[in-house]
């Protein structure tokens, strides 16, 4: 038991230290995959990243937040409207999504679609010794394949963070102007005067943490495949998982974290 | 014969000297020593296990032995730099077992892709080179395929040219033939001739197939164990006396261990009454 609990505990440092490695590594790289100052290639690449990542996320991105939306929405009017006060359910939805919820809904619908994606596309690259025949050329894996994943995914969360606060809140303005006919005027008044910039910046930072944390254990998973097609399996499943999984734990150690330093307390 | 003996008249391109390599605790490679001449065709044989391909990777550049070294062209892999090994690389050209054709570019922008990373050329002068390598191994018709559209031997061609795309001094071939029909597999050897005669180039092929070996090596080598047993022309390879080699050469099954011997005649025993 205490034997097993120690073995996890070594693997879990291990991993972190692997990870942390890989980080600084990708890092490093990074500014080659820039445009302009960096390797045009590579650049390309980006962008095929930012497609696959981003632009093709986008549908499930806007109907899983719309979704969410509409539930919180009804959710909160349920309570709201015993008081007469459901006009307050604005306020509600435009703190709760830019807050949170449009963060953890988008980094959740990415690690689903994207960790799941790299994890396969490396282990792939590790069986077909695509990796090694990069570093035979001289080229640096790291620089090749995961740079411009990283790039990718750090350009297109936060811009789909914002999508995803958009159809959040506009499932709240569905609801509202059906159930108490609020005129868009009025619900774009109230709406933004709940939002505040400072929330809108801090989920966008804790966007580009979500990103890293997608990419680099989606990389983590598939470089440690080896063996058989069914490895490939496990390894997607526990990029996804466990990718899943460090989102939601950053996502508390980041609200926790702002909470402390006091730039969460509202007003 | 010794592997250390032989007279050393022309210049020694790659020199392998008592390369050793272990995994916990197991020796996998147990002081390999061979020197490799330009131009010349050399092929490794060796059964599942015996350290062929670890050897082929130390040879590489992409892992390091444990003691030994490994010199190409003068420069000690095992001891230099990022920068020198970066440039030792650039004369060697490797096609995997697996090809390792990347799957999102067509056969073309495979070929072209070491030009293209590595050099400033034009693109004009690089699709000509890339033209000319896929002439040579006989794919100038394929180059706008995807990889997953290639047969398999189509794929072993293909890494040949990307492996010849900069026209390196010496090719290393893994397993060229393996998982090939014998047709397809004697059009490889075929080629593999003509990267020596046309372009001058030293291979290092590694394979177990014997007939295709004894077909192109100028010098046959034989790894069992971790260790060089045997190293000649492919005559003086087909009249060793070594066990091992005859063993190799006649196709005979290894010998079981007593305990799964006696398993394997009761259970033949069985399965005949």
């Amino acid at each position: 038991m205490i034997a097993a609990i120690g073995r996890t505990a070594i693997s879990s440092a291990a991993d972190v230290g692997t990870l942390t490695i890989q980080l600084w590594r990708s890092v490093l790289r990074l500014p080659a995959a820039l445009p302009m100052v960096g390797n045009g290639r590579r650049w390309r690449t980006a962008v095929r990243q930012m497609m696959a990542i981003g632009v093709s996320a986008l549908p499930v991105v806007a109907l899983m937040s719309f979704c969410l939306g509409s539930v919180a929405a009804l959710q909160a009017a349920a309570e709201l409207r015993r008081y007469g006060a459901t006009r307050y359910v604005v306020e509600f939805i435009a703190i709760a999504f830019t807050r949170e919820l449009g963060a953890i809904i988008t980094a959740i619908a990415v690690s689903g679609r994207s960790a799941s994606a790299i994890a396969a596309e490396v282990s792939t690259m590790v069986v077909s010794q695509e990796l090694d025949a990069l570093r035979v050329m001289g080229l640096d894996p790291i620089e090749f394949t995961l740079a411009p994943k990283y790039l990718g995914a750090l350009i297109t969360l936060p811009c789909l963070t914002i999508l995803s606060t958009f159809f959040g809140i506009a499932a709240g303005y569905a609801f509202l102007a059906a159930s108490i006919d609020m005129t868009a005027r009025v619900f774009i008044r109230e709406a933004l005067a709940s939002i505040m910039l400072r929330d809108v910046v801090l989920t966008l930072v804790k966007s580009l943490v979500f990103a890293t944390i997608i990419v680099h254990v989606g990389y983590m998973e598939g470089l440690r495949v080896s063996g058989g097609p069914e490895a490939v399996g496990r390894g997607t499943t526990a990029a996804v998982v466990n990718a899943t999984f460090l989102v939601i734990v950053a996502d508390l150690a980041a609200t926790a974290l702002f909470y402390i330093l006091g730039w969460s307390a509202a007003g | 014969m010794t592997t250390n003996t032989v007279a050393t008249a022309r210049e020694a391109l790659i020199s392998i000297r008592d390369v050793s390599v272990a995994y916990g605790g197991r020796r996998v490679l147990d002081s390999v020593s061979r020197d490799i001449h330009r131009g010349e065709i050399v092929a490794l044989l060796g059964g599942s296990g015996s350290g062929k391909t670890t050897l082929l990777r130390r040879v590489i550049g992409l892992e390091r032995p444990d003691s030994g070294s490994i010199m190409i062209g003068g420069v000690d892999l095992t001891a230099c730099s990022e920068a020198e090994l970066a440039v030792v690389r650039r004369k060697i050209g490797v096609a995997f077992q697996e090809s390792a054709l990347f799957s999102s570019l067509t056969v073309d922008e495979n070929a072209a892709l070491p030009i293209r990373e590595l050099t400033d050329l034009a693109d004009p002068i690089v699709a000509q080179m890339v033209w000319m390598k896929l002439k040579a191994v006989g794919l100038a018709d394929a180059g706008r395929l995807y990889p997953r559209e290639l047969s398999g031997g189509m794929k072993k061609r293909a890494a040949i040219a990307r492996a010849i795309a900069l026209d390196p001094d010496i090719v290393v071939l893994d397993e060229p033939s393996a998982g090939l029909d014998p047709i397809i597999a004697a059009g490889l050897d075929e080629l593999i001739l003509f990267l020596k005669r046309g372009f001058g180039m030293t291979v290092l092929v590694v394979t177990h197939a014997l007939d295709s070996a004894f077909r192109i090596a100028d010098r046959v080598a034989m790894l069992y164990q971790g260790s060089l047993i045997a190293v000649g022309t492919p005559a003086e390879f087909k009249a060793s006396i070594h066990p091992r080699v005859r063993q190799f050469v006649q196709g005979e099954p290894e010998r079981l261990s007593d305990a799964s011997e006696g398993f394997a005649a009761s259970f033949l025993k069985e399965f005949h009454a």
